[in-house]
């Protein structure tokens, strides 16, 4: 067991420092000078070497690649190019929003497949598992950028129940969030439904039927927890396709967290802000990814107990 | 087994054809009709007009083509090159397959299609480099796959034999291994496929897929956002062409997965 945690551990922090180095090497795939793209063409030359001194560029690259892993250590990820600030004041501002709207869509997911899964494993077969795999089906095959707009369209617009953008209170999640968790209810509704297949031919399923207990408290009691374990490894393996799904759901709604942030530093060419964007954002899966692990094997007494 | 195919198999035919033939086809996706700016579906436009007056059919079957183009690339290239640094990893063992693990799992790390955006962002828009960016991130799940499905079968007595015969690596890697480890490569290239059609789409959402005045079904959709309420069948078209090719995708590779009978065991 605990040979196991330290593996995992030794490999997250393997990881973590690729990470780390892929992120470092975007700034060199650009085609042409960085120098000359962030700042066009038309730049003086005082400032584009100015600009190259200050991003270090100027440097040989095992040089830059030891003062970046030195800056990530100390939080320090630079200014951005575009506002002037700093790109930790930045995130710092950032990051709740999305945690917010990841948090929202993550409750709405497991709200609409827990129900739709329980039925469909439990009347598997008949027109409830038909019905309930066939809407997952819809879910995993509508992208949100379609999604999104589709949402505002028919709320927003036509009925006028929720605002269009921006990020002003309550009313203003409830359509990102649908449009963000959609697809990670259709991927766990189908997770709900195969663990509590598996379950439900379980034998002490079959003796608490037995016992005469009522269908509710034989699937909710004794089903359920049972099945939690694969089901909660699939909301960690998701949880990155939820942030990067963040990124295109955040764009769409004006929604004003890291993942529009991504989106404008690109735009404008503000690489130092793309670079902590993605790094910040896979650093954030990475953990969650290790910690998915680490709780799978404390939640398991027949691994958590093993000596 | 012919009628639970056909629904998803005529959308994927229908996609096929209108996108190998749009060039063949008299369409006029580029052409700019003035007094029909955002005009609704008639006769001659059954999908009606966009925000420029061009008949949006036609821009539909031309972002057909971007997508199929794309998809094709991208899942081809992500497969022969990640099934072949799969297989040598487990073939060759020891310090090659650590290195290669270790690289998948820093790709893998890298959430959704994140990656993607980023380095056709840095990268510069335009389709080619929606392509390089998309297979950089694409070949991960096939070696990821190649391997562990090679780890179980290189140790089979027919291999084994094969090598006690002296047969070269290179046939024992084509007859020997390829063939067996195929079924499970297609059903994820199946999906890959569905994933990169969106993948493709989401980046011309984002403006760093196919650029203007060329179609792409994900830049119809950012275009139509603007025109949502005098305008929805511009979002509409799209998105409901893409809707249905990655919902039958989808569906045929689940049909695929049980004929097959394959487990995708996304473990490590």
């Amino acid at each position: 067991m605990l040979n196991y945690l330290f593996a995992r551990c030794i490999t997250a922090i393997f990881v973590i420092f690729g990470v780390s180095t892929l992120v470092f090497m975007l700034i060199h795939i650009v085609p042409g000078d960085p120098i000359e793209v962030m700042l066009g063409e038309t730049a003086q030359f005082a400032d584009t070497e100015a600009l190259r001194i200050a991003l270090g560029l100027h440097l040989p690259l095992h040089q830059q690649w030891l003062n970046f892993m030195s800056q990530l250590f100390t939080l320090d990820l630079g200014t951005s190019l575009y506002s002037k600030r700093e790109i930790t004041a930045l995130l710092a501002e950032r990051i709740p929003p999305t945690v917010i709207l990841a948090c929202a869509s993550i409750i709405i997911a497991i709200l609409i497949a827990l129900p739709l899964g329980i039925m469909a494993a439990v009347y598997r077969g008949s027109l409830w598992d038909t019905s309930a795999m066939t809407i997952s089906m819809f879910g995993i095959s509508i992208p949100n950028f379609w999604m999104g707009p589709l949402l505002i369209m028919v709320f927003s617009l036509w009925l006028g129940w929720f605002p269009v953008s921006g990020n002003e209170g309550f009313a203003s999640l409830i359509l990102p969030a649908i449009t963000l968790g959609t697809a990670l209810a259709a991927l766990l509704s189908r997770m709900v439904r195969a663990a509590l297949l598996e379950v439900l031919n379980e034998d002490y399923i079959r003796a608490a039927r037995a016992r005469g207990l009522s269908q509710f408290t034989v699937v909710l009691r004794h089903g359920l927890p049972n099945a939690a374990l694969p089901i909660i490894t699939v909301l960690g393996m998701q949880f990155g396709s939820l942030l990067a799904g963040a990124v295109i759901t955040e764009t769409i709604f004006s929604w004003p967290g890291v993942g529009q942030l991504t989106i404008e530093a690109i735009q404008k060419r503000d690489y130092p802000v793309v670079q902590a964007c993605v790094l910040l954002i896979s650093l954030v899966y990475v953990t969650v990814n290790l910690f998915t692990d680490l709780a799978y094997a404390f939640l398991d007494p027949r691994v958590r107990l093993e000596k | 087994m012919i009628r639970s195919f056909s629904f998803p198999l005529i959308i994927l035919v229908a996609w096929c054809l209108l996108a190998l033939s749009a060039t063949l086809l008299p369409l006029r996706p580029d052409e700019i009709i003035l007094q029909k700016i955002l005009a609704l579906p008639e006769w001659q436009a059954w999908l009606g007009y966009d925000d420029l007056g061009r008949p949006i059919a036609d821009r539909l079957i031309m972002g057909a083509r971007t997508s199929l183009l794309v998809a094709f690339c991208v899942v081809s290239i992500s497969l022969v090159v990640g099934t072949a640094i799969g297989v040598f990893a487990a073939w060759f063992g020891g310090w090659w397959d650590k290195i290669t693990v270790l690289v998948i799992d820093i790709f893998i790390a890298f959430p959704g299609i994140l990656l993607a955006i980023a380095l056709a962002g840095l990268l510069g828009p335009g389709i080619m480099n929606a392509v390089i960016a998309l297979s950089i991130v694409g070949w991960v799940g096939f070696a990821r796959l190649a391997r562990a499905q090679t780890l179980t079968v290189k140790e089979r007595e027919h291999v084994t034999a094969a090598r006690a015969l002296g047969t070269s690596t290179s046939r024992i890697a084509f007859y020997h291994l390829l063939p067996l480890i195929l079924a499970p490569l297609i059903v994820e290239a199946t999906f890959a496929i569905a994933g990169t059609v969106i993948a493709e789409a989401s980046l011309s959402f984002l403006g760093l897929g196919v650029q203007p005045p060329d179609a792409s079904w994900g830049s119809m959709i950012r275009e139509g956002t603007r025109y949502m309420l005098v305008a929805p069948h511009m979002v509409l078209a799209p998105g409901v062409a893409i809707f249905l090719v990655v919902l039958s995708i989808n569906l045929l590779g689940d049909k695929l997965r049980d004929k097959m009978d394959v487990r995708l065991n996304n473990g490590k």
